[in-house]
């Protein structure tokens, strides 16, 4: 497809670069020269120094035969606008980023009214996401599937636990669980195991299961899976406002703490429900106060990394909570990663990685097959989500008879909107989505995976 | 620095020099050239023994940067003329492995400086391949294999930037690949044109052929030893026309197939291109043949400027009989050279366009110092680090011309000869003044010369900076 995308900064940057990966033909439109000529020296796309709202810039990027307008610069305004410029100069589809939590109210009547494909709030995403791991706390990190009806979870074995030594088509019959390891992880090897593997202690593995029988296999192998009973919020932004709001409901204890008085007071009006503490949480004393050593989880989400990154260390010395840190700059993920701050979160990234799916999405409407490609376990790993057409050679076969290509798993089945975890009996049919995890580059069809 | 890369690269030029040269071993083959042909499939031996290796085995490391870009492209051409220069060695037709070798950079530079003193002494598959390497060397290699080879996106970038001539890289689509298969075909269908429109008045084909490779690539080895005097009006015209076309911006041709016409007469650089040139013809019209003369003289007038402003090189008459004038315009529009972005060498219009922007905004300073002038070209500001570094061009040009003339004159040839001809490989013209000329060549001078002359002219094609690169101590260090 012909993508423009307007707004070089970190969101447009990451997403240039996958999409230039993905083979789209990219031109990247900014304001600043110098931002194009970083961008342009690293990806093979085009680079268009100007205003993404004004006709003529658009014109010299190629709107007339774009495909999508992607507008990720700082101010919704502006993206707004570069939207609508490019549907009347252009006939495209568009992608906005709003995050203003005023506009984000009426998210749904700007989309409709103004014609855009969709609308992305990084704060909003973000939340979301820590929503859906704090509800499930052992996990280390989940994606999601089939329009949410799938979950991947991935989590480190423990020492001494019953998976240790144990083969993986063992799992069904001595612990009667009904889960699917799709990726281990070793060292810094990454396998998609068969049945006959066998796993030991710290390896990370990935799994597909459904909730009920997640929570059953978390408690079988020793892994505390306890809801998550209280939070702790450090910073007082968006992002906490939205986390806050969709905890709420799920009967969880938040306490924030934040240094301004008046973002406080701004707060407690927001949040009738939450502690709200004024103090800065970097001073002596004062986490502990609030209680710490007993939350079931805590967020570092002020708006300094590196004030996140030593408050994320504190509060993995001194608890037991699951810790969720937030990075916004991932010059040094390579250091990071190796840091015990539990959860890194990226609302650029996440941003970035929305956006992806939807063109992806959009492009499968266009005849590919893939309906969404994630990239997991530091893009060695993908997960595919496909669609079984008529011409699909596997159709009805028993998956123990197919001849799969190595290093390919066939972890979930879609089919009318039921999740079957495929064992070697189930087959597929015309009509499922397929899900199938695999470190092979390049899968462009659901025939791709027969050997 | 990545090695193993680099080295694949080269792989990968060996064996498209290999299908080059298998292009005129074919010739060879039509006109039962035996020796020659010979020389050929030895020289197609050598590059495959040498290449298949390299590109069989996969670089370990992918990392490639803009050192690796330059290194790669400058060693990559260094490389072809040694190779490109083994036929000629070969078959004996060129005996000197030196002589051969800058026979060959000159072709593939798009030079057309010769050391031969007689041309049509060679056999006609030698005479093609010459012509040729004009033709590979106009567009570029790189460029070549980036059109047909899926390469790393971080590489395409690179190649294009270190091997295509003028101060910075215009894509004309998001895709480097589409770019350049882009550029090729545009370059391909010009140079079909013209082989056409030569036949069409009657010209052989073997001539056509070749004298359109050397306008296309703006190269101008010629294939007679009366280089073009001997063709008719109809026939120098249309190679002076096209000569003239292939110096233009190809941007300009490509607005013009997306039909944005308007758009393409607005590119700065084409227009004063254009105004340099009609200007350059009428000088020298008036100037040979005065006022009765002008309609006379016009039209070797329009060849020659076309011709050299290009850096093709190809002459009608010997320019050397004329008037002291015309001779200095001539080695004016030597400097200037074509427009950024075609095959021409030269110091590109756009460069110099920039610089009497600067110029005059200086002077706007020095009488209102607090003023504040953003320099433009095509309505666009022309960023500060593109000024620079086309002020450090100017400079390093200058320099290295400077040395060059210094170590030349060490022959003891005429300050005319010597200034000429180190302006002539290091513009990639050809023909200078004097000894030079036009009707003259480049045997007489000694091996001390014909290596700086070589450095010159890869030099001025690759646009300085990757050869120096290539040759500083600094790049190689780990």
């Amino acid at each position: 497809m012909n993508i423009i995308i307007v707004g070089c900064g970190k969101v447009g940057a990451t997403l240039a670069e996958h999409l230039d990966q993905e083979g789209h033909n990219v031109v990247v439109v900014d304001n600043k020269a110098s931002v194009i000529d970083n961008v342009t020296n690293f990806l093979d796309v085009m680079g268009v120094v100007g205003s993404g709202a004004s006709y003529s810039v658009l014109v010299d990027a190629g709107i007339e035969k774009a495909d999508l307008l992607i507008a990720v610069t700082g101010s919704d305004e502006l993206n707004l606008l570069c939207c609508l410029v490019a549907q009347k100069a252009g006939r495209c589809h568009t992608i906005a980023r709003v995050r203003n939590p005023l506009y984000n109210e009426e998210i749904d009547f700007i989309k409709e009214e103004m014609g855009l494909s969709m609308t992305i709030n990084p704060e909003l995403e973000a939340a979301t996401e820590m929503a859906a791991l704090i509800n499930l706390p052992s996990a280390i990190e989940i994606d999601t599937f089939a329009k949410g009806n799938v979950e991947l979870l991935r989590f480190q074995i423990p020492e001494n636990s019953v998976l240790n030594n144990m083969k993986i088509m063992n799992i069904l019959t001595d612990l009667h669980s009904k889960v699917l390891v799709c990726i281990v992880e070793r060292d810094e090897e990454v396998f998609i195991p068969s049945g006959s593997f066998e796993l030991r202690s710290n390896d990370i593995i990935s799994i597909v299961a459904s909730h009920k029988n997640a929570i059953d296999f978390f408690q079988k192998i020793g892994i505390h899976a306890e809801r998550s009973k209280s939070i702790m919020l450090v910073g007082g932004s968006t992002l906490t406002v939205y986390l806050a709001k969709m905890l709420e409901d799920s009967d969880i204890k938040i306490t924030i703490i934040e240094q301004n008085k008046d973002r406080c007071e701004e707060l407690s009006n927001l949040l009738p429900n939450a502690m709200i503490i004024n103090a800065n949480a970097t001073e002596n004393n004062v986490l502990l106060e609030e209680g710490i050593e007993t939350v079931d989880a805590f967020a570092a989400l002020t708006n300094y990394d590196e004030e996140n990154i030593l408050l994320a260390l504190y509060a993995n010395k001194c608890s037991k909570a699951k810790v969720f840190t937030k990075i916004t700059r991932m010059t040094y993920d390579n250091i990071v990663d190796e840091l015990p701050l539990g959860i890194i979160i990226n609302p650029k990234l996440v941003t970035a990685h929305r956006i992806l799916q939807h063109v992806r999405a959009m492009e499968n409407s266009k005849g590919s097959n893939v309906e969404t490609l994630y990239k997991l376990i530091g893009n060695k790993v993908e997960a595919l989500e496909f669609y079984a057409r008529s011409n699909a050679k596997l159709l009805g076969i028993p998956l123990e008879k197919l001849r799969i290509k190595p290093n390919i798993l066939v972890c979930c089945i879609n089919r009318n909107g039921k999740i079957i975890i495929p064992n070697g009996k189930d087959y597929i049919q015309e009509g499922d989505t397929v899900v199938i995890v695999t470190t092979n580059k390049g899968l462009n069809d659901l025939n791709d995976i027969l050997a | 620095m990545n090695k193993s890369i680099i080295l694949h690269v080269l792989g990968w030029i060996m064996c498209f020099e290999a299908a080059f040269m298998a292009l005129s071993c074919i010739v060879a083959l039509i006109y039962g050239e035996n020796v020659s042909g010979l020389a050929f499939l030895i020289a197609i031996s050598i590059c495959l023994l040498l290449g298949i290796p390299l590109v069989i085995k996969k670089p370990k490391n992918k990392v490639f940067f803009a050192k690796e870009g330059f290194v790669s492209v400058a060693s990559g051409w260094v490389v072809l003329s040694l190779l490109g220069a083994l036929p000629f060695y070969i078959s004996g037709q060129i005996p000197g492995y030196i002589d051969a070798l800058f026979e060959t950079i000159s072709g593939f530079t798009t030079t057309g400086s010769s050391i031969l003193s007689d041309v049509e002494a060679l056999d006609y598959s030698m005479l093609f391949w010459r012509s040729f390497t004009h033709w590979i060397g106009g567009m570029g290699v790189l460029v070549f294999i980036l059109a047909i080879l899926p390469l790393a996106r971080g590489e395409s970038m690179h190649f294009m930037r270190a091997e295509s001539p003028g101060p910075s890289v215009e894509k004309l689509v998001p895709r480097m690949r589409t770019s350049a298969s882009l550029l090729y075909g545009i370059y391909v269908g010009m140079t079909i044109l013209q082989i056409l429109l030569l036949l069409a008045g009657r010209m052989p084909l073997f001539d056509a052929v070749t004298l359109s490779f050397g306008s296309a690539g703006t190269g101008g080895f010629a294939i007679k030893n009366s280089n073009l005097t001997s063709y008719t009006t109809y026939q120098q015209f249309i190679i002076g026309l096209f000569m003239f076309l292939f110096g233009v911006n190809f941007n300009f041709y490509y607005l013009i197939l997306l039909r944005r016409v308007k758009d393409a007469f607005k590119i700065e650089e084409v227009r004063w291109y254009a105004v340099i040139v009609a200007v350059s013809i009428i000088l020298i019209a008036l100037n040979t043949g005065g006022f009765k003369g002008f309609l006379g003289s016009l039209h070797q007038s329009a060849f020659q400027v076309s011709s050299i402003i290009t850096t093709t090189g190809y002459a009608t008459v010997d320019f050397n009989h004329w008037p002291s004038f015309s001779k200095e315009v001539l080695v004016l529009l030597m400097f200037i050279g074509a427009c950024a972005g075609s095959t021409g060498g030269g110091m590109k219009v756009s460069r110099i366009i920039t610089l009497f922007k600067a110029v005059g905004r200086e002077m706007s300073h020095l009488v209102h110092k607090r003023s504040v002038k953003v320099l433009k070209l095509n309505g666009k500001k022309i960023e500060k680090e593109t000024l620079h570094s086309i002020i450090i061009f100017f400079i390093t040009y200058m320099i290295i011309f400077a040395v060059s003339f210094l170590i030349i004159s060490l022959d003891n040839f005429d300050v005319t000869t010597n200034f000429t001809a180190t302006l002539a490989t290091l513009s990639n013209i050809g023909p200078g003044l004097e000894s030079v000329g036009p009707m003259g060549n480049f045997e007489g001078f000694s091996v001390l010369s014909k290596l700086v002359m070589m450095f010159n002219m890869l030099a001025g094609r690759l646009e300085i900076f990757p050869l120096l690169l290539l040759f500083s101590p600094s790049t190689w260090k780990q």
